[in-house]
């Protein structure tokens, strides 16, 4: 059952930035946008075995570092080839200076 | 001798698989993420500049060449238009087909697919085409883009110089894609959601180069055929000198873009013409870094690299006797020493155990 888990801390990410964020076996990141919202997508390309955490953030979406592929992070949604599944994102909240996940 | 076999549809794709080749663990040097993300960064300001520059220097060479012809001054003219054509196209084809050349995504999409017409390459064929050279660069039987395989064979390469096997290549793809069909090495790595998108752009195409063959017939002139389609063949040259350079003579079936790249410091003009992809270990490497910020990434993996080539001189006098040798051994290949701040090789499965 999915539940809330303190992922890290609100300054942990930068401005237009990603960390990534292992819990269990899985990999995800936390991407924080220009607007200060913070989203939690998996960690992998959908592509290939890629880190997306070494991507680059514009605005509230990710570039793949490898074959630029560019996901919207508040929905997962592809916009650019080569990749064609979207990426799972999971809820976000922030309390306190606290950046919490459910999944 | 070890045969290579270079169809992506043979079976050494299947071998590259099992043998481990096809993976992502290559090699990364470390960098700092701030660096890092502020190297990625984004601008189209010098984009912009340079296709301003780009198109205003093609209209002119073009104009220039057809006001004085038939005079021999319209030679250099249309030399000079053909490379602009065919070669800086390819650099602009590139990195607008990696995205990163423009911040704002329709001009690199505008770019892109203009770019692709003048080196008839399928937009989307060679997105994928590209994205596999990306992914297993110079692993024999999976990288599409292997510009001299071994042994080489001298005749193929000069003919290559004046693009004469690409541009049959592109013509026959065009004219098979026309027919709502596609190759057999296109299936293995292009999605099948563009196979129509393919068909369609290849059509539009056909229509303009028999309009182009149209007008010159018409008009009795060369003039048409040599704005549009004879550059991709008399003005290729300098994508292929430079191109080569890339990967010529180095290692494959490596996991370290150190061992199968080539980076080589070249004059202002010719870096122009190339967007700076004589940074090319650089860019292998880390892909999302715009063309105008990779003298800067050069900068912060120098301690990491092999030294640079100091001119295109010097990269041919590294590159030449090792094509050579590979005409007769084409397990022959340069093994570049590493400055003593480096990360070792990563040589991947393959590697000789004697090697370091
Ligand atoms: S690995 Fe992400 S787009 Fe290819």
């Amino acid at each position: 059952m999915a539940q809330w888990i303190d992922a890290c801390s609100v300054d942990d990410v930068d401005e237009e930035d990603v960390i990534r964020f292992d819990h269990g076996d899985r990999t995800f990141i936390i991407v924080r946008d220009h607007e200060d919202n913070y989203y939690c997508t998996d960690g992998m390309c959908t592509h290939e075995d890629v880190h997306l955490a070494d991507g680059l953030v514009v605005e509230a979406t990710i570039e793949c570092p490898k074959h630029s592929s560019i996901f919207d992070c508040t929905t997962g949604e592809v916009e650019t080839p080569p990749a064609c599944e979207n990426l799972c994102t999971y809820p976000t909240k922030v309390e306190g200076d606290r950046v919490f996940v459910e999944i | 001798m070890t045969f290579r076999d270079y169809n992506l549809t043979g079976p050494a794709n299947a071998r590259a698989i099992a043998s481990g080749l096809v993976t992502e663990s290559w090699y990364r040097t470390p960098i700092d993420r701030k660096v890092m993300k502020a190297l990625m960064k984004r601008s189209d300001h010098p984009a912009t500049r340079d296709t301003i520059i780009l198109v205003v220097l093609m209209i002119a060479f073009a104009v220039g060449a057809i006001v004085v012809m038939p005079s021999w001054w319209a030679l250099p003219l249309w030399l000079a238009y053909g490379v602009l054509y065919g070669s800086a196209m390819d650099s602009r084809w590139h990195e607008c087909g990696h995205g990163t050349a423009f911040k704002t995504r329709w001009k690199n999409t505008v770019v892109y697919h203009i770019a692709c017409f003048c080196m008839i390459r399928d937009p989307y064929c060679w997105k994928y085409s590209h994205v596999r050279h990306h992914s297993d660069t110079i692993i024999v039987g999976r990288d599409p883009e292997v510009a001299i395989m071994r042994p080489v064979v001298v005749v193929k390469m000069i003919l290559n110089l004046f693009g004469v096997l690409d541009t049959i290549d592109g013509v026959k793809r065009m004219v098979i894609h026309a027919t709502g069909r596609m190759l057999d090495d296109e299936q293995d790595y292009v999605d099948p959601v563009f196979f129509p998108k393919t068909y369609r752009t290849a059509r539009v195409w056909m229509m303009i180069y028999i309009v182009t063959g149209a007008a010159a017939i018409t008009l009795q002139s060369w003039v048409p055929l040599l704005l549009i389609g004879l550059p991709r063949l008399y003005g290729c040259w300098h994508m292929v000198l430079v191109g080569w350079l890339q990967h010529g003579g180095l290692a494959d079936n490596v996991l370290d873009h150190r061992l199968n790249c080539r980076t080589v410091y070249m004059n202002p003009i010719s870096r122009f013409i190339y967007w700076n992809m004589n940074y090319h270990v650089e860019h292998h490497m880390f892909p999302l870094v715009p063309y105008y910020r990779l003298p800067e990434l050069h900068e912060v993996c120098k301690f990491d690299f092999p030294a640079p080539n100091r001119s295109i001189l010097d990269g041919y006098r590294e590159m030449l006797p090792a094509l050579w040798a590979q005409r007769k051994d084409p397990d022959f290949h340069l093994r570049r020493g590493l400055p003593t701040t480096a990360h070792p090789y990563h040589n991947g499965p393959l590697a000789e155990p004697q090697l370091s």
